[in-house]
């Protein structure tokens, strides 16, 4: 991966052209762009539903803790290996 | 929170993630490297009408298809294009034009623009206005030029298609500068696939090896050159590789094709195979063609598969190959791909890429897609 780590501050938004939303047939969130879709798992899902360009990546980081408090440390990386990754996939841009 | 925070997977589970409708066969253009069938012109009289469109629309939605494709034929010649692209969006297809360009006005762009429309995959054959028009048999390139123009101005993003044979495989650099010159973020050059009208000209179209070797070469050199501001789709055709495609991820696994009268197909050149009981969407529902019918379950899933494929390592990755070109070039099309090094029929493959290499004394003109073009009276049952 040759993007650099998101900054706390950082507002990520999903990319123009993509489409993000829940799907029945799947059970789950997935990701509509051009050239194909991606299917989601939870936490993916929860992390993409807050990248709305307006929380920033410490915010969405802080709201995943509280709903799931016994896991902190382990919530705070996953999300920002997550949101690194959908940068360098181009799904996500920081605002 | 679940640990597989990048458990990002893209399986069918059995269902048609990617739908196609030729709308129409109808195309104002001739070119000799087509796909379409032969008896393109018996299609009109029998295209569905709106109704039946959104009708298929709700039904390989209930099925679970997702990613939508208007082709042809020329998708633009249907006037009711707009008020379909609509009623996919609404149910939530991420929809997709494949056009030539040709009638692409403004007025219908604004219109597919509203009607929700995500993105447009334009073909363009050259770079040289006078090129471009005898390979299409029309002047097209003007009109091209102005859709492609047209179509980023409105924000679309754009797919540029190239199909790439002898005639036009040196223009690939050209091209590239072109597309980045406009803007353009994924351009798909199509090594033309022997079918139908491509495959009657196959000796004329099929480019060399050499050839095919420079146009990588220039392809991964503007690939270091434009870096992620453009994806560079390019792939060695499989008359070289000595490997097959993986052709259409599998037979009956995520694409579906509806054909202008409503037949539906595991690719959309599957009619090509004689003996399938190909059933309509006017007969029968889609849902139980897909699951059930005896034409998707024949080739699904791999263990149909004959050697040496079945006890191939490779298998999982290719499926054996392409089940139309194992039948257009064997003549069964439960063979393994010819184009894999490890078919016996491989040398098929061979001798024609040796017929490209050597001089030839005269070359057969090309045969333009048009009605009439050739006999197709051995095509009716
Ligand atoms: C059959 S066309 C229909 C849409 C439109 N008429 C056009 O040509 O853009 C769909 C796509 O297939 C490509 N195509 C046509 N014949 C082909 C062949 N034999 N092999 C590979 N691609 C082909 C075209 O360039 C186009 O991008
Ligand atoms: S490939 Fe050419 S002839 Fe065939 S449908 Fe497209 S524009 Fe028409
Ligand atoms: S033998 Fe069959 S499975 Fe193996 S590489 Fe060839 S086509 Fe693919």
């Amino acid at each position: 991966m040759d993007a650099l780590p998101l900054p706390a501050d950082a507002r990520p938004r999903l990319s123009p052209h993509y489409v993000f939303r829940w799907e029945e047939s799947q059970s789950a969130f997935i990701l509509l762009y051009p050239e194909g879709l991606i299917k989601l798992n939870a936490s993916a899902g929860a992390v993409l539903a807050r990248c709305d360009g307006a929380r920033t990546l410490a915010t969405i980081i802080a709201e995943l803790q509280a709903s799931f408090p016994a896991q902190g440390a382990e919530i705070a990386d996953g999300v920002r290996a997550f949101v690194d990754l959908a940068c360098d996939k181009g799904w996500l841009r920081a605002a | 929170m679940p640990k597989e925070t990048h458990g990002l997977s893209l399986d069918g589970q059995g269902k048609p993630l990617w739908l196609s409708l030729e709308l129409t066969y109808r195309c104002p253009l001739k070119c000799t490297w087509c796909n379409n069938p032969l008896d393109f012109e018996d299609y009109a009289a029998k295209e569905l009408s709106t109704e039946e469109w959104k009708q298929v629309l709700r039904d390989a939605r209930a099925i679970g298809a997702l990613q939508l494709g208007f082709t042809g034929g020329e998708p633009l010649q249907r006037a009711d294009l707009e008020e379909l692209v609509a009623h996919a969006d609404g149910l939530g297809f991420y929809t997709n034009l494949i056009t030539s360009g040709i009638g692409l006005s403004e007025e219908r762009l604004l219109a597919l623009k509203a009607a929700g429309l995500k993105q447009i995959q334009l073909s363009l054959q050259s770079t040289r206005p006078g090129l471009t028009d005898a390979l299409v048999g029309a002047r097209a390139h003007a009109h091209k030029l102005e859709a492609a123009r047209l179509i980023k101005a409105h924000g679309f993003p754009m797919v540029l298609n190239m199909p790439v044979f002898r005639h036009n495989i040196e223009l690939i650099g050209e091209m590239i500068e072109w597309a980045a010159g406009l803007g353009v973020e994924y351009i798909e050059f199509a090594n033309i696939q022997y079918y139908n009208w491509a495959l009657m000209n196959r000796d004329e179209l099929m480019p060399t090896l050499e050839q095919v070797r420079e146009a990588e070469r220039v392809v991964n050199e503007w690939r270091a050159k434009l870096g992620k501001a453009m994806t560079i789709y390019f792939v060695i055709p499989d008359y070289y590789e000595g490997r097959p495609k993986a052709c259409m991820n599998g037979w009956g696994a995520i694409h579906l094709t509806i054909a202008p009268d409503g037949v539906a197909m595991p690719c959309q050149e599957a009619r090509v195979i004689p003996g399938l009981a190909f059933e309509s969407v006017r007969d029968r529902p889609l849902g139980w063609i897909w699951h059930e019918s005896p034409l998707f379950r024949k080739y699904r899933g791999l263990d149909w598969l004959p050697e040496p494929c079945g006890s191939c390592a490779e298998k999982e990755k290719d499926f054996g190959g392409c089940r139309c070109q194992a039948f257009l070039l064997t003549g069964d099309a439960a063979n393994t791909d010819p184009a894999c090094s490890r078919s016996p029929h491989h040398h098929l493959v061979q001798q024609a890429v040796a017929g490209v290499a050597a001089p030839l004394r005269f070359r057969k003109p090309l045969v333009k897609r048009a009605a009439g073009a050739v006999s197709t009276a051995f095509m009716e049952d």
